[in-house]
């Protein structure tokens, strides 16, 4: 792997801007003990576009004359850290109540909320393909544009093939390509991908089970207010909401409270009489 | 803990691998080819064999078809470890009895979760 470039820290004046521009977008904060992290997430970009430093970089982002600058800086600020069968067990079971829950011969319907390269659909895809039952509708969206198109390419390092997924699994799902590993057609089919704000986007549909791992911490408290809202609203009656570990609604929304049923995730507060 | 045996003829190979293993709390016994590989299973009962491809004396594969006929205790995981990284080899280890396959370069992480798949991390 090729080391970090070095950059110089950005100003002050210039982590602001790059903060607010990341909050606006994404309703993600760049905390103060994360700005040693600016400086090597924008190394690449700056090399990329030929300027000295990140002030240079908020200067161009400021003149307005490239429309695409905004988005490609808040993709180099997003973290994209994810891997296949992250936390396994934790997926597995969510599988299976997924699969207890939904009746037979119907499709369950499945979002990954914050699916970065897309890692985590695969693994869903994978598991539910392997257990024979109905296949789901699986739909996998992210706030970057970038993370997004690479989910959909399907294709993976050596480095990111490796970490989580079982060999046996890579020999069924997936193809070499040079160095590199390609979901197959079958598994890649099984997963359709859209770029999506969770901040500022409508949901896109009502699920059996939403997983929105990873996200919440980032968020600024009102951001994540509204984002629980939204998932909530997201959620079928009887439907299982799954966060990252150590991430939690208590305290930060009324309309979902930890399962009875099945332990580490969250469901919708029933409303009203109605409420079953 | 749980006792890693390395095999691999490249000195280097092993020194990084051991240096990561040992942070993943592993007691690691080192051998050079596969002959040397199997009297390591006889004198410290490997957990798990991280296992190299092309080696001299006796290859990986030799050592894997020489590991079935051996009397040990509990037989240990096997994960090759190679830069053998065509599907075709990958199949032909894993029929051979290979519990999983790192392709090399590998990192940490690489290893860690292989490691945790075979249920020895
Ligand atoms: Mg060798």
């Amino acid at each position: 792997m090729s080391s970090a470039v070095r950059t110089q820290p950005p100003s002050a004046g210039a982590t602001t801007v790059l903060s607010a521009l990341l909050e606006a977008r994404t309703g993600q904060q760049l905390a103060a003990n994360r700005t040693w992290r600016l400086e090597a997430a924008l190394g690449p970009l700056l090399a990329e576009l030929a300027l000295p430093h990140a002030d240079a970089l908020v200067a161009r982002l400021l003149d307005g004359q490239d429309h695409r600058i905004g988005d490609r800086i808040v993709d180099v600020l997003l973290n994209h850290e994810t891997s296949f069968f992250r936390d396994a067990g934790v997926i597995e079971s969510a599988v299976e109540a997924v699969r207890a829950a939904v009746p037979l011969g119907t499709r369950p319907r499945i979002w990954c909320a914050a699916c970065a390269t897309g890692q985590e659909p695969l693994s869903l895809a994978m598991l539910f393909a392997e257990d024979g039952g109905t296949a789901p509708d699986i739909l996998a969206t992210d706030v970057s544009a970038s993370a997004i198109a690479r989910a959909r390419s399907g294709s993976y390092s050596q480095f990111e093939i490796q970490r989580g997924l079982p060999i046996r699994r890579m020999m069924r799902w997936f193809e070499s390509d040079g160095g590199d590993w390609i979901a197959n057609k079958a598994l890649l089919s099984a997963v359709s991908y859209r770029r999506h704000n969770l901040a500022t986007d409508p949901v896109p549909g009502r699920y059996d089970l939403i997983l929105c791992r990873n996200v919440l911490f980032y968020l600024t408290p009102v951001v994540r207010q509204i984002v629980l809202e939204r998932l909530a609203q997201a959620l079928k009656p009887g439907a299982l909401l799954l966060l990252g570990a150590g991430e939690t609604v208590i305290g930060q929304s009324e309309l979902l409270r930890p399962s009875t049923a099945h332990r580490g995730f969250y469901e919708r507060v029933a409303t009203g009489a109605a409420g079953l | 803990m749980k006792t890693c045996l390395i095999v691999d003829d490249s000195k280097v190979i092993r020194k990084v691998a051991r240096h990561i293993l040992e942070t993943l709390d592993f007691a690691v016994v080192e051998a050079a080819d596969g002959r040397e590989a199997l009297g390591q299973c006889h004198a410290h009962q490997p957990d798990v064999v991280l296992l190299d491809w092309n080696m001299p004396v006796m290859s990986g594969m030799e050592f894997l078809r020489a590991l079935g006929d051996e009397t040990l205790a509990k037989r240990p995981k096997v994960v090759f470890c190679t830069t053998e990284n065509g599907m075709a080899h990958i199949r032909a280890a894993i029929e051979a009895g290979a519990d999983e396959y790192v392709m090399k370069p590998f990192d940490r992480e690489t290893l860690e979760s292989k490691l945790q798949i075979v249920g020895v991390a």
